[in-house]
């Protein structure tokens, strides 16, 4: 849905009529037929979200019924059936999966991302109406490379003391996440694309990168194209973040882009996102996706659901149920607007629970 | 028995080397002037060079500057445009202060600031980033320290594409049967990122004595070691063994993603970062970002034996140089933390006053401040304000 379409809902927040209606989507006979989705609660305050976006979509009667399976962080690999449910239901939605620090099990959050291929990370951020923050006129969306960069994983120790990683940056990679952020802009009414790099110091690692970004670039002459190196690019969202627009970058890069740009916005509580690939979707927290919360967060239940159930909306445009996802965001953001309802991490007293008695209440 | 002596006499100093330099110096007349090299630079760097020399000499700062500049050809002992000579100063003189250097384009020699990284064996770049009352940003309250390992980490400039003889044979079937299907086996390049424990060690040792010296309370390893488990797990094992030996100094470890965001939410959290070498040039930048900009940042390289080279980490701004127009401020701050380190901290705090006093004011702003004031103007309102 275009911003501007957004910004007239949102004049209407206020008014107990029903909202204005753009002009009608028409289904399919059929398309409302519930859809499985695959959902992994996850760790820590993992499973206390995800139960918030159970609740709304019980309450929404949404046409969606969810598939749990129970996976932890400190399994040694991923379970049974799980990517088997994945890969039947195409959309999965996820809690946090904690990542052990150290030797040991490697990543989760990333191993299931290699193993469905999914290759985009997409993190939208943006001022939320109400929610008071340093930085006014952010609406940023950071599309990141998931699967190669860094995070291979291809670490060795070549004598004691000396540890080696390599970081593999690869045309195919490279091309397929620029032609996904042009694609992306191009279908969301985005006026920029701007790459992130280092190409000044790894020349041709994200050298190969940028040449990948700048013959996408060619064939979109109506979204403009500009290059950032990483460093000046932090230095300006914390300075003028309203100069970006969509962002596109390779994996490590894009995590502190995505994690500062949450930040500048709000914080990583509320932002939303999810991972996709050429057949598979999985929703979750936008930035900062691994973080299973404090433990005094969990215990209290007043972690902020605010994130998942936004990401939550996103999955129901996904698969193409426009007005429930309207309704849920329309719920979520005159919770936040009005102020009286905010777990702890926007300066508020609630609980996770008293969020989504909310949101429930403020749904159309 | 001596330099015993002078360490008692002048406090904890930052290595036994410099000890010994600053007891040479107490024990030395006040008037002796301590030797230091200037590389003024390129662009606006002569224009603010001056500026610092003007109010070190009004705060009666005892330095002798040996002066050098970049050379326009290359010289082959250093395969760059810096002389062995500019080199040779700097390990000789033991400090020194860089106005900002443009590389200029081609191949065949090396970056001038990865010249004087690898010669001087300058292993960590402090830059203390604190907000300027009278110049406001979003952020009011900043207060903080990054250190940054300088060598190693993902900068080592080992980059190789793989599978370069397939495609260099291809290549030439392709040309020769004029057919361009190159581009299919082109493209798979590597960067190696290399983390040994001698510099993680280093680099963790230093940050730990300056929090001590300095009187700071905590130290922050920043990583990514949940996904980079050898490398960076290697770097926090270094600080890990540090911290024992600090028991009074916080120590915590914040994930590098967690990090940024905790930066633009809450400054007040962090106190010393110290950081490998890709995430300490990112999270560096940011924090400048925080407090107003490069234009404002001061940053000091330390090497082994106590070498210290401050530097502004601006550009050259050719568009402006010559015009008068230039900030000083990072320049100056950043002799300043020069100062700090010889010890000259009576002095180094008597400029740094002026220099806030004279910001916070805001008669005499440059326009980059958003003021109307010129570089000279500017100079001479902070060297009233001594």
């Amino acid at each position: 849905m275009s911003r501007r379409q957004s910004l007239s809902l949102l004049k209407n927040l206020g008014r107990f009529t029903t909202q204005t209606r753009s002009v009608t989507y028409m289904p399919r006979p059929g398309d409302g037929k519930p859809r499985p989705v695959t959902l992994i609660p996850g760790d820590g305050v993992g499973p206390l979200v995800t139960n918030a976006v159970e609740q709304v979509m019980e309450a929404m009667h949404a046409p969606v019924y969810f598939e749990p399976f129970d996976v932890h962080g400190d399994m040694k690999s991923l379970p049974e059936g799980l990517l088997e449910s994945i890969k039947k239901n195409k959309v999965c939605l996820k809690g946090g999966l904690k990542t052990p620090v150290g030797g040991g099990v490697s990543s989760l959050n990333v191993n299931l991302r290699k193993e469905l291929d999914l290759f985009a990370s997409l993190v939208n951020c943006f001022n939320l109406p109400g929610l008071a923050s340093r930085h006014e006129n952010v609406d940023i969306v950071v599309i990141r490379e998931n699967t190669e960069g860094e995070y291979a994983g291809l670490e060795h120790e070549v004598v004691p003391g000396v540890v080696e990683s390599l970081k593999v940056i690869t045309k195919f990679c490279s091309e397929r996440i620029a032609k996904y952020a042009f694609e992306y802009a191009y279908l969301n009414n985005r006026k920029k694309v701007t790459a992130v790099h280092k190409a000044n110091i790894m020349k041709l690692a994200d050298g190969l990168f940028l040449e990948s970004c700048q013959e996408v670039a060619k064939k979109y002459p109506s979204i403009a194209y500009n290059e950032i190196i990483v460093d000046n690019c932090c230095m300006q969202l914390v300075a003028r973040p309203e100069q970006f627009d969509v962002m596109v970058t390779p994996n490590l890069y894009g995590n502190l882009v995505a994690n500062t740009a949450a930040g500048i916005a709000g914080g990583t509580g509320v932002m939303p996102g999810g991972n996709v690939g050429a057949e598979y979707a999985v929703f979750e927290q936008g930035a900062s996706a691994g973080n299973v919360g404090k433990d005094t967060t969990e215990e209290q239940k007043n972690a902020n659901p605010v994130a998942l159930l936004l990401s939550s909306a996103m999955m129901l445009r996904h698969l193409q149920f426009p007005s429930f996802a309207d309704r849920l965001e329309t719920a979520v953001k005159r919770v936040i607007a009005g102020g009286k309802c905010r777990t702890e991490d926007l300066g508020g007293k609630s609980t996770t629970q008293e969020v989504v008695d909310a949101v429930i209440s403020n749904l159309n | 028995m001596a330099a015993f002596l002078a360490r008692r006499l002048l406090g904890t100093p930052t290595s036994s080397s410099s000890a010994l330099i600053s007891a040479s110096r107490a024990f030395s007349s006040s008037t002796t002037p301590i030797k230091a090299t200037l590389f003024p630079g390129d662009g606006i760097g002569p224009e603010i060079a001056e500026s610092v020399k003007q109010v070190f000499t009004a705060a009666d700062v005892a330095i002798d500057w040996d002066e050098h500049y970049v050379s326009t050809e290359v010289d082959p002992r250093t395969n760059s445009f810096l002389t062995r000579e500019s080199l040779q100063s700097v390990l000789d003189n033991k400090v020194g202060l860089k106005g900002p250097m443009a590389t200029p384009i081609g191949k065949g020699h090396r970056s001038l600031n990865l010249t004087l990284r690898k010669e001087l064996n300058l292993y960590a770049n402090v830059r203390p980033c604190y907000s300027l009352p009278g110049y406001k940003t979003r952020y009011d309250d900043v207060d903080l320290i990054t250190i940054r390992e300088n060598t190693e980490g993902e900068y080592s400039g080992l980059e190789h594409q793989v599978s370069l003889f397939f495609s260099s044979l291809v290549k030439n079937l392709a040309d020769y049967l004029s057919f361009d299907f190159v581009k299919v086996v082109k493209g798979v390049v590597e960067s190696i990122k290399i983390i040994t424990r001698k510099a993680s060690m280093r680099v963790a040792e230093y940050a730990f004595l300056y929090a001590k010296t300095h009187g700071r309370k905590k130290v922050s390893a920043i990583h990514k070691a949940n996904i980079m488990r050898k490398t960076d797990g290697l770097f926090l094992q270094c600080c890990d063994e540090v911290a024992e030996k600090y028991p009074e100094i916080e120590y915590e470890k914040v994930v590098i993603d967690n990090c940024c965001m905790m930066l633009v939410k809450n400054p007040t959290l962090f106190d010393v970062l110290v950081m490998p070498n890709l995430y300490g040039d990112i999270i560096s930048d940011l924090c400048a970002g925080l407090v107003g900009g490069l234009g404002l940042t001061p940053s000091c390289n330390i090497g082994e034996d106590g070498i210290a080279l401050a530097e502004a980490v601006h550009g050259s701004a050719p568009d402006i140089a010559g015009k008068n127009l230039a900030n000083p401020t990072a320049l100056l701050l950043s002799g300043v933390m020069m100062l700090r380190h010889l010890k000259l901290n009576k002095q180094a705090e008597q400029i740094h006053s002026a220099i806030i006093n004279t910001i916070a004011e805001g008669k005499y702003r440059t326009a980059d401040l958003g003021g109307t004031s010129t570089t000279t103007e500017f100079t001479k309102a902070i060297c009233d304000h001594l």
